[in-house]
């Protein structure tokens, strides 16, 4: 027989931040998918909504592309606001 | 512990030497404090050590909720069967928090409990031994979980992300496990004189396997010096078990309980308790099956997978029933 599909499981805390991944479950459609989200993952109040993806679903970068995707950013710190110093007598800046 | 004797696969710890240059890029992120996650490129033998690592520490999860189980229905009061019940679908939900963590290394959940059913992959000792008495649920809470906190919160800063991020969930839980069943025994230990026995008599039975849960001295191991150098394994068998007797010691004093042990003592020079032998022979024949519990904890297990497959059949047939009903709508 085969296995109850995987899902990726994200959670809202209550403090009005993005859903945010908490791991996985397994189960045969969405809707048991939230339910069984519901009983594993926010037993103490750890949440205010559910999202349910199918883990195949999911596409993630590639870690050998790690240095293509994320180093062209290193070197363009003028992108911080830190890279401009202010001098202090000029305020609200 | 809850992952006892986890072998690495290796003969001995792989020096610098012998290792290729993915190897050696993959120890410096381990020896630069990285996390390893599940697509990161991991040497096979750290793959199949946390395969069975974290394996082994679910199963104890889902076993562990049996000998607990047992005491649902004859809780003493409505308010210890809440808890009871919650305490135990807590082990529940860190049984999938680790399953969960285990599958991100290639390895299926099918093939994980087919695994413990076929006696490939063993769970700890511990729950091998049978829960007679009420007591027995608070100590269970008070040594077992005490036990598992205090290999636990290292790992929470394990080398592999999906460990360690389970291992921070479970660590949070868990101390609500340790407290409740302190609250029995203090419960106990200042009712009659027969509560008060029974709570001696629980912490006589379960004191030895509780210290035995830690594992053998592994000093001399080759898995364990390796697993060290990977951060799966942060601190050893001794040193845990010693944090452990030295830190229980002192709570069994205050419920007025005496630890079944008249070697031990306080070790003013060192600061730490010293403690009799442990029967490495009783925690081997536990390990190879010959434990009071071993035969009934599996045929329980294999039976509640068995006769639940026509639920996870059924479940599959109605989603795909339903998907192409909509499927043929949507058309």
């Amino acid at each position: 027989m085969s296995e109850w599909p995987l899902w990726e499981v994200f959670i809202r805390s209550q403090h009005g931040l993005a859903h945010k991944h908490v791991g996985s479950l397994h189960a045969a459609d969405a809707e048991m998918a939230i339910k069984n989200a519901r009983d594993v993952y926010t037993r103490r109040n750890e949440g205010i909504s559910i999202w349910v993806a199918r883990s195949a679903d999911i596409h993630a970068s590639s870690p050998g592309d790690r240095a293509a995707l994320f180093e062209p950013a290193n070197d363009k710190v003028y992108r911080h606001p830190t890279f401009f110093p202010m001098p202090d007598e000029v305020k609200h800046i | 512990m809850y992952a006892q004797l986890v072998e690495t696969g290796l003969k001995e710890v792989q020096g610098v030497a012998d290792m290729t240059a993915e190897e050696r890029e993959f120890q410096a992120r381990i020896d630069a404090d990285i996390k390893i996650e599940p697509k990161d490129w991991m040497p096979d033998a750290y793959r199949r050590t946390l395969i069975r690592q974290i394996q082994q520490h679910a199963h104890s999860e889902i076993v562990g909720m049996l000998p607990e189980g047992n005491w649902i229905t004859r809780a003493p009061s409505l308010q210890r069967k809440a808890i009871l019940m919650a305490k135990v679908q807590d082990e529940a939900g860190h049984g999938l928090y680790l399953y969960c963590a285990a599958e991100t290394l290639g390895v299926s959940r099918d093939q994980m409990i087919a695994d413990l059913h076929a006696g490939k992959v063993k769970y700890s000792s511990i729950f091998n031994y049978p829960t007679l008495t009420w007591a027995d649920i608070g100590t269970i809470g008070w040594l077992v979980d005490g036990a598992a906190i205090m290999n636990q919160i290292p790992l929470c800063r394990c080398s592999f992300g999906p460990y360690a991020r389970a291992m921070v969930r479970v660590c949070k839980e868990e101390s609500f496990h340790q407290r409740q069943g302190f609250d029995i025994m203090l419960t106990l230990c200042r009712g009659t004189a027969e509560q008060k026995a029974m709570a001696q008599d629980a912490l006589n039975r379960w004191w030895w396997p509780s210290l035995m849960m830690f594992g053998p001295s592994d000093a001399a191991s080759v898995h364990s010096a390796q697993s060290a150098r990977w951060k799966i394994k942060l601190l050893s068998n001794d040193e845990l078990r010693q944090r452990f007797v030295d830190q229980t010691v002192p709570q069994a004093d205050f419920l007025g309980l005496r630890i079944p042990d008249d070697e031990l003592a306080f070790d003013d020079a060192t600061g730490h308790y010293t403690f009799g032998d442990i029967d490495w022979n009783e925690f081997h024949e536990v390990i190879k099956g010959h434990g009071p519990c071993n035969r009934d904890r599996m045929r329980t297990r294999v039976n509640a997978w068995e006769e639940g497959a026509w639920v996870r059949e059924a479940a599959i047939a109605h989603a795909e029933k339903r998907a192409a009903r909509e499927a043929k709508h949507a058309a």
